[in-house]
């Protein structure tokens, strides 16, 4: 049986991983599929491919659907998350010369981490982040309007660009993803002062997007997608795989990034200045586990209401995390499916068990630094 | 748009748009601005973007940025154009092989970004110049619109004075018309600027 060749985006992050295991270890050969993934060089390339149906699937930023189901940037397509491919992994940190300033800070203190970036005199503050959709801006927008005294000026810099932002003075800090975040420790040029899950506990970072209309064509390729990557995000948590997971990504043609610089987000391990220890990070990037991949509904609507949508808007983006998919694709292979698609974000303080089909889903902690919580349950999807 | 729309647009093109060109290969970047020089464009500026691209846009506030389609930056452009005024502002793209089908698909979707093959100098001139004329012909409705939307305002504004004026002198609605346009002849000023100063006015009497 020849199988069928599925054209998928990427740009190459340590958060890649489930795409890339999935080819690699032939879990979508398995599935009939030839998963050809198609190296990207921008989120805003890879959209635009996306939409105009050069690419059938692609890797995507979780808040980029929901932007473009609210009308916001590049192409009016309508573009759903069949999936999440990972959750949290990325970092925040200053530049070394910002860092002297602000003398010791504990690590992933939000509230005492801004305190000291206020009393700085040199402002705005000039954070770079990668995308203006990413979960890494809507976590640092969201954090730092509760210091409103704070002058932030925030520019869109190019992972890879990163480290020289950062290094030439471009940039006093940044909020990344692995491995940027740590080749800017490596050079020696800033440290890290909190990771996303110190802002949010769990939040949405990766997702594994189509375009609506295809989705409807093609129910049985989708199907295979789904599961091939569904069964490489299982196989990248379980903590006996990771030594393999790190030499099969290193190796891969597709990252073209060394072992020493995927290892810390795979193992959570994290080198926060330079010439320190390793520290352990729980649950710094999750594919799998506490229900990773589930497209939580609840989770788009947060998204959506911190790009400023109404609640005709919330309800939109709802629908375009797709747990309907989710439950009907990956529940014949045993994922285990929550009671509801929704939740009321931000209520989870420690690890709870929750209804489940197979009884065994344990959600991780999802508070806010704030301690806010977020209940959409009343906006209907449209 | 079809080529008998492009074509026509062409031939009232203006010249005098200002074009910057991000490119890092300084060969490839000359034969950009070699092209567009030739073509009649003559404010181009290239610059070869490490991290300041956002400086640059603002000091040379092109009307057209040029980039090609594999350089990371595109993100940062994107950023610039959705925090500043993202219709002003058009986005060509290069890449390196010729794609019909993806041209058409973006040509269709309405983007104001644009697809060559391997930077050929033949074509080169022409991609630049459907870019842009695209890029006007968009510039214009968007203008249209805004004018539209503007009357509209101001048709409310002058409803609203001609209405104070009713009710404060008890003069039909044409005498209260006639008076704003004598006292805006009088003074030199527009309609909707004497309509806006009672509406102010009065608002702040209430």
């Amino acid at each position: 049986m020849s199988r069928t060749v599925l054209n998928c985006g990427y740009v190459p992050l340590v958060d890649s991983a489930p795409l890339i295991i999935a080819r690699e270890l032939g879990f979508a050969a398995e599935e009939g599929l030839d998963l050809n993934l198609v190296r990207q060089p921008s989120w805003s390339a890879l959209r635009d491919m996306l939409a105009l149906g050069h690419l059938d699937a692609a890797q995507m930023l979780s808040p980029m659907p929901v932007a473009m189901s609210l009308g916001l940037g590049g192409l009016p397509a309508k573009i759903d998350n069949l999936m999440g491919l990972s959750a949290n992994g990325t970092v925040f940190g200053v530049s070394t010369r910002l860092a002297d300033t602000l003398g010791m800070l504990p690590f992933g203190d939000p509230n005492l981490l801004l305190s000291a970036l206020i009393t700085r005199d040199l402002q705005p503050l000039r954070v770079g982040v990668p995308f203006p959709f990413s979960m890494h801006r809507l976590l640092l927008s969201y954090w730092i309007a509760t210091a409103p005294d704070l002058k932030v000026e925030i520019v869109t810099v190019p992972p890879p660009r990163m480290a020289d932002a950062v290094a030439d003075g471009h940039v006093d800090a940044f909020w990344v993803g692995e491995p940027w975040g740590s080749a800017i420790v490596g050079r020696g040029v800033g440290s890290i002062l909190m990771v996303g899950r110190h802002v949010w506990g769990f939040a949405p970072e990766k997702v594994l997007a189509a375009r609506h209309d295809w989705i409807a064509d093609n129910p049985d390729t989708t199907r295979q997608l789904m599961r091939a990557v569904y069964q490489s995000a299982r196989w990248l948590d379980l903590e006996k795989n990771k030594p393999l997971a790190i030499e099969i990504l290193g190796r891969s043609e597709h990252l073209n990034l060394s072992h020493e610089v995927i290892e810390p987000a795979v193992t959570g391990f994290l080198t926060l200045s330079q010439g320190g220890t390793p520290k352990k990070i729980d649950r710094f990037l999750m594919f799998h586990n506490h229900a990773a991949s589930f497209p939580w509904r609840s989770q788009a609507a947060w998204i959506a209401g911190q790009l400023g949508a109404d609640a005709t808007g919330i309800g939109r983006a709802k629908q375009c995390f797709r747990t309907d998919l989710y439950r009907e694709n990956l529940g014949p292979i045993g994922a285990d499916l929550p009671g509801a698609s929704e939740k009321i974000e931000g209520t989870i303080r420690e690890e709870t068990a929750v209804a489940s089909s197979r009884g065994q889903m344990i959600l991780a902690p999802d508070a806010f630094f704030d301690g806010r919580t977020f209940d959409f349950v009343a906006i209907a999807g449209e | 748009m079809s080529s008998q729309a492009v074509r026509r647009y062409l031939t009232r093109m203006r010249k005098d748009l200002r074009i910057l060109v991000v490119e890092s290969d300084s060969a490839k970047a000359k034969n950009i601005i070699d092209a567009l020089l030739e073509a009649g464009w003559n404010d181009v500026h290239a610059i070869a973007q490490v991290s300041g691209l956002e400086q640059s846009v603002a000091k040379h506030a092109p009307d057209i940025v040029l980039i090609d389609i594999a350089n990371p930056d595109r993100d940062t452009l994107e950023h610039i154009g959705a925090v500043s005024d993202a219709k002003s502002r058009a986005v060509a793209m290069f890449v390196d092989q010729t794609d019909q089908h993806l041209t058409q698909a973006a040509l269709a979707a309405g983007v104001s970004a644009y697809v060559v093959d391997g930077l050929q100098m033949n074509r080169i001139k022409s991609v630049i110049e459907t870019a842009i004329a695209r890029f006007q012909m968009m510039r214009q409705m968007q203008s249209e619109l805004d004018a539209a939307k503007r009357a509209l305002e101001d048709r409310k504004t002058i409803d609203r004075a001609k209405g104070i004026l009713m009710r404060r002198r008890s003069i039909p609605e044409d005498e209260a018309y006639k008076l704003m346009r004598k006292a805006a002849m009088d003074q030199g000023r527009k309609v909707i600027d004497v309509a806006q100063a009672l509406v102010t006015a009065s608002d702040l009497l209430t």
